[in-house]
C-alpha cells in the first residue's frame, strides 16, 4: 500500500504546530498503524530529519498510553487502541490525517505526546479504597453477587487512554471519571467513602479544565474498551445523592 | 566476596515468621527520617512505594511512562496464583511451594519460594480489599482455574485482564500516598545510574525525558523494580519501553546478576508476520485448559485446518504428556512446538506455528461459555491477525516472554550492594530456571506488598537515617558526568545505522543462539557477534536530535547500548551451564526422548556474575542450592 500521510507536528509545548505531509511506500496490510509510523520514522532518521514524537507502549491494547486521533476519531476507525489499528483498515492511495489529542487538560508536549498527567490526578483525589497493606480480612468473607462483580469488572477495564475525552466536543471527562466512581460504588469495598469519593473527583476533574457533559455519547461510542455510557447516569446519581447530603466539599 | 544468601535458620515452614522477628524495626516516629528511591511501578514497584508510604517512609516513585499506572505488569492476562485451597482440591502452601520449585527445574532456592507460598494467601485478600474485581462463582464467591504445571485450580483471575486489574489496585494505593504527600512521582522520567559511595546505594541519576535535564536523587535505600530484559531478543511480549538499563548499570557498579542465560519463552504467541514486526503479542496461557494444541501428522501438509480429518492431526502434546496433556508447563509446550516445526510439521504461510484449537471445547460447552471465558483473548486475536478463532483454530508459536535471571538478592531481596534492593522480575530470586503461569503477579506483589517492608526497614534500622549523603557530593557529580559523556558520545557519532537495525540484529542473534535451544558452538559464534555488533555500534550508530528535548531515539539508543553488553553475558552464563534445565535447554545435554537433562552434581547453584570492567570476562561466584525438603527427580509431566 501508498499513503499519504498529514501529520501534527509540534516541536514542544510552547511553540505553534502545524500539519506536514509524508508519503509512505510499500506497507504492509498485516502492519499495526504504529509499525508504519516506525517505518516513518526509520525513514526520517536516516534523512536527517526529526523522527514524528508519539506514545506507545505495550503495542497490545492495554497500558493506554498510544493516543492518536487519526481521521477524525480517536484511534481511527472502529473501538480499538490505535496500537490494535492495522493497516487493512485502510485502502491503497488512502490520505490519512494524523493528530494529537485535543482538549485543553491535555496540553501537547511534542507532536502526537500529550500530557494526561490530570488523569492521575483524579485519582488521586479518591480513585481508591483506603486499605492499607496487611489490614484485609479473607477475600471470601465478603461474597459478592456474580452479576454485581462483572459488572464491577466492566467499568473497571477502563484504560485510562484518553480517548472519551478525545471523542467529545466539550473535550469533557466524565466516562473516565464514570467508570473509576460506577467501580467502587458497585462493590461493597467501597461503600465507606461513597459520598467522599465521588465529591472529591469530580471536584478534581472540574479543577483540571474538562468540559461539561451534554450527553452526545461519542465518549462511549470510540472507548476502546467499550466502557458503557451507563455509567455516566451512575455517576450523575452518585454525585446529586452524595451532594445532597454533603458534609465535604 | 562470598555470597552470603542470609537465609534463616530452623524448618521451612518456620523460617520467614522467625526471620520477621529476628529483623530490627524502625520506630514510627523515626521512619519519616528515611528516604526511599523506587524505580519502576509496576506491580513489585507500586506495591513496595505505596506499602513503604503507609508505613511512614518518605517514597521518591520513578517511571519512564507517562504515567504509573501504564507498567507492562498490565498486560499479564491469564491470573495470580496463591495457596487457598478454595477449591478443596488438595492445595497447600506445601503444595504451591512444591509446584514452584519443581516447575523451575530445582534451580531456585527451597526458603524463597516457601515464603512466597506463604504469602501468596494474603496477596488475594489485600486485592480484594483495594476494590479489585477478580472472577466469581454465583454463590459470589472467589473462581479459581488451573494453569500449566498445576493439577490443583489455584488462579485467581479477571477475566484475560488480571494483571491489569491488579496493577491498578497497586497504583490506586500509591496514588493515595502520592495524594497524602508521602510518595513524590516521577513519571516520564528513567533511571540512568546508580550511585554507591562507601560501598552503599545512595541515591540515582535520572534523565527528565521531556526536557532532557539530568537530575540527582539522593536516598537511604533504593528498590529496583524495574522489570525483565526479554526485549535484549528485540521481538518479545514485553512492552516497547521494557529495558534492562537500571539493573544493567547496577551491575556495572556492583551488584551481581544471576543465572542471566534463565529466559522464558512462552508457548502461546501470535506468530511474526513480517519484517516490520516490532512486538509479539501473547495469548494466555489460560487458553491451553480448553484449547487443544495440534499440527498436521505429515509434513507439508498445506491443507487448510478444517480439510484435515481428525485422523491425520496429532495432539503432540496430549500424545506426549498424557498426565498433564496441553496443561504441560511453559518450557516443555515451547521445546515441543520448535520440535514439530523443524519437523516441516508448521502451519500458516511461515510454518512456524501450531494450531491451538477451540472447536472441541465449543461443540462441549457452547461458544457463550467460551466467549465468558476468553472473550477478550479471542478478540485480541481477531484484531490482529483478521481471523476469527470460534470458526477456525488459532495459530500460535513461542515467543519471548519473561526472564526469570535479574539481579541476585539475598533472603531480604538485597544484592550485592547494601541498601540496593531489586523485586518482582528485576530480581532473579524464586522461578529458577522456568517460571510456572500466574507466579509472576505473586511474586511481584509478594515481594512488594509482604516482603520489603520488613527486610527495609532493618537495613535502615541498621544504618541509622544519618548514613546518608548530599547530591552535592564528589559521587553524585561524577555519577552525573558519566551519563552526560555516554549521551554526547551517542549524539556525537552520527553514523548509518539506525538504533533499531542494531536492536534487530541483536535480537536475531539472541534467538538462533541463545534462545530456545543452545549448543557451545552456537554460543561461542554468538559472543563475537555481539562483540563485533557492539564496536558498530559505538562507531556507527545514529541518534539525531539534542539532549534537551523529548527525543525518543536517544532512549532507545542508552537502552540498546546496555543491551548490546547485557547479551554477551547471557550468552556467557548459557555457555558455562553444562547442562539443560527449564528454559535453559543445552542441545548437548538432553535425555533418549529428547527431555532437559539436568546435572545435579555439577550445576545446582546460582550463577552470580561480578562486572570486572569494560570488555573483561565477568567473575563468575556460585551460591550452591541446598535442598532440605524437596527431592531432586527428573520432572516429569507424562
Amino acid at each position: 500500500m501508498n499513503l499519504t500521510l498529514k501529520v501534527w507536528r509540534q516541536k514542544n509545548a510552547n511553540s505553534k504546530g502545524e500539519f506536514k505531509t509524508y508519503h509512505v511506500k510499500d506497507i504492509s496490510p498485516d502492519m499495526s498503524f504504529l509499525e508504519m509510523f516506525d517505518v516513518l520514522n526509520e525513514e526520517l532518521l536516516l534523512k536527517g530529519e526529526d523522527p514524528i514524537a508519539f506514545d506507545h507502549d505495550c503495542r497490545e491494547g492495554i497500558c493506554g498510553m498510544c493516543s492518536m486521533y487519526i481521521n477524525g476519531h480517536p484511534h481511527g476507525p472502529g473501538q480499538t487502541t490505535t496500537c490494535q489499528l492495522h493497516m487493512r483498515s485502510f485502502k491503497d492511495g488512502d490520505t490519512i490525517v494524523v493528530e494529537p489529542w485535543r482538549a485543553k487538560a491535555f496540553p501537547v508536549v511534542k507532536d502526537l505526546v500529550v500530557d494526561r498527567s490530570a488523569f492521575d490526578r483524579i485519582i488521586q483525589a479518591g480513585g481508591y479504597i483506603s486499605v492499607n497493606t496487611g489490614n484485609a480480612p479473607d477475600a471470601n468473607e465478603i461474597p459478592i453477587p456474580k452479576e454485581v462483580a462483572d459488572a464491577a469488572f466492566n467499568a473497571a477495564t477502563c484504560i485510562g487512554c484518553g480517548a472519551c475525552v478525545a471523542a467529545c466536543k466539550n473535550a469533557s471527562a466524565m466516562l473516565f471519571v464514570a467508570a473509576k466512581v460506577a467501580q467502587f460504588a458497585m462493590l461493597p469495598q467501597g461503600q465507606v467513602e461513597r459520598k467522599k469519593r465521588v465529591e472529591q473527583m469530580v471536584a478534581q476533574m472540574d479543577a483540571e479544565g474538562f468540559g461539561a457533559c451534554t450527553n452526545t455519547g461519542a465518549c462511549a461510542a470510540e472507548c476502546p474498551k467499550e466502557i458503557s455510557l451507563a455509567n455516566i447516569a451512575i455517576l450523575n446519581r452518585e454525585y446529586l445523592a452524595a451532594k445532597a447530603t454533603s458534609e465535604y466539599v | 566476596m562470598k555470597l552470603d544468601s542470609k537465609i534463616p535458620e530452623g524448618p521451612l515452614a518456620e523460617k520467614w515468621s522467625r526471620h520477621k522477628f529476628n529483623l530490627k524495626l524502625v520506630n514510627p516516629a523515626n521512619k519519616r527520617k528515611y528516604e526511599v528511591i523506587v524505580v519502576g511501578t509496576g506491580l513489585a514497584g507500586a506495591s513496595a512505594a505505596a506499602s513503604l508510604a503507609e508505613l511512614g517512609y518518605n517514597v521518591k516513585a520513578f517511571c519512564f511512562q507517562d504515567s504509573p499506572r501504564r507498567a507492562h505488569s498490565i498486560a499479564a492476562q491469564g491470573g495470580i496464583n496463591a495457596a487457598k485451597n478454595y477449591q478443596n482440591d488438595g492445595d497447600s502452601i506445601y503444595r504451591l511451594f512444591y509446584d514452584t520449585i519443581k516447575g523451575g527445574d530445582y534451580r531456585a532456592r527451597e526458603a524463597n519460594v516457601y515464603r512466597l507460598a506463604e504469602v501468596s494467601v494474603n496477596i488475594i485478600d489485600q486485592c480484594v480489599a483495594q476494590g479489585v474485581p477478580f472472577a466469581r462463582e454465583y454463590g459470589g464467591l472467589l473462581a479459581n482455574r488451573s494453569f500449566g504445571g498445576a493439577q490443583v485450580s489455584r488462579t485467581f483471575y479477571a477475566r484475560g485482564q488480571t494483571g491489569q486489574q491488579l496493577l491498578l489496585g497497586a497504583y490506586s494505593a500509591m496514588s493515595r500516598q502520592i495524594a497524602a504527600g508521602r510518595v513524590k512521582m516521577y513519571p516520564r522520567t528513567e533511571m540512568l545510574d546508580l550511585v554507591v559511595h562507601d560501598g552503599k546505594a545512595r541515591g540515582i541519576i535520572t534523565r527528565n525525558l521531556i526536557t532532557g535535564k539530568i537530575e540527582r536523587h539522593s536516598a537511604h535505600a533504593v528498590l529496583l523494580c524495574t522489570g525483565g530484559y526479554g526485549n535484549v531478543f528485540y521481538l518479545s511480549t514485553n512492552a516497547m519501553g521494557s529495558n534492562a538499563t537500571a539493573i544493567w548499570r547496577a551491575y556495572k557498579k556492583g551488584a551481581f546478576f544471576g543465572n542471566p542465560c534463565f529466559t522464558q519463552i512462552h508457548p502461546t504467541c501470535i506468530p511474526v508476520s513480517g519484517d516490520h514486526q516490532s512486538k509479539l503479542t501473547l495469548m494466555s496461557e489460560s487458553l491451553r485448559n480448553d484449547g487443544r494444541v495440534w499440527v498436521p501428522k505429515q509434513a507439508g501438509d498445506t491443507r487448510p485446518p478444517y480439510e484435515i480429518p481428525e485422523e491425520e492431526r496429532d495432539y503432540f502434546l496430549e500424545r506426549k504428556y498424557p498426565s498433564f496433556g496441553n496443561l504441560v508447563p511453559r518450557d516443555v509446550a515451547s521445546r515441543n512446538a520448535k520440535y514439530v516445526c523443524d519437523e516441516g510439521r508448521g502451519v500458516g504461510a511461515s510454518k512456524l506455528a501450531v494450531y491451538l484449537d477451540f472447536a472441541d471445547a465449543i461443540k462441549r460447552d457452547g461458544e457463550a461459555v467460551i466467549r465468558a471465558k476468553y472473550g477478550n483473548l479471542f478478540d485480541m486475536y481477531e484484531k490482529i491477525t483478521g481471523e476469527n478463532p470460534y470458526k477456525t483454530p488459532m495459530r500460535i508459536y513461542p515467543a519471548v516472554h519473561y526472564t526469570m535471571g535479574g539481579l541476585w538478592v539475598d533472603y531480604n531481596l538485597m544484592t550485592t550492594i547494601p541498601g540496593l534492593y531489586a523485586l518482582g522480575e528485576a530480581n532473579f530470586s524464586d522461578h529458577g530456571a522456568n517460571r510456572l503461569g500466574a507466579s509472576a503477579l505473586m511474586q511481584g506483589l509478594a515481594d512488594g506488598y509482604f516482603i520489603i517492608p520488613y527486610t527495609l526497614g532493618d537495613y535502615l534500622a541498621t544504618i541509622g537515617w544519618n548514613d546518608r549523603i548530599s547530591t552535592d557530593h564528589p559521587a553524585f557529580k561524577e555519577a552525573e558526568q558519566a551519563v552526560k559523556d555516554q549521551i554526547g558520545t551517542l549524539l556525537s557519532i552520527n553514523g548509518k545505522k539506525t538504533v533499531d537495525q542494531f536492536h534487530k540484529e541483536l535480537g536475531k542473534i539472541m534467538w538462533d543462539y541463545c534462545g530456545m535451544s543452545r549448543n557451545a558452538e552456537g554460543l561461542k559464534g554468538a559472543k563475537q557477534k555481539i562483540r563485533e555488533l557492539r564496536e558498530e555500534y559505538w562507531q556507527n550508530v545514529r541518534v539525531g536530535g539534542s539532549n534537551e528535548e523529548l527525543n525518543i531515539t536517544l532512549e532507545k539508543a542508552t537502552r540498546v547500548a546496555d543491551f548490546l553488553e547485557l547479551g554477551e553475558l547471557m550468552v556467557d552464563d548459557a555457555l558455562h551451564r553444562e547442562e539443560s534445565c527449564g528454559g535453559h535447554f543445552r542441545e548437548e545435554y538432553q535425555t533418549p526422548d529428547g527431555e532437559a537433562l539436568r546435572n545435579d552434581e555439577k550445576f545446582a547453584y546460582v550463577a552470580a556474575w561480578e562486572y570486572k570492567g569494560p570488555n573483561q570476562p565477568a567473575a563468575l561466584h556460585k551460591e550452591d542450592l541446598i535442598f532440605e525438603n524437596v527431592k531432586l527427580t527428573q520432572r516429569s509431566y507424562k
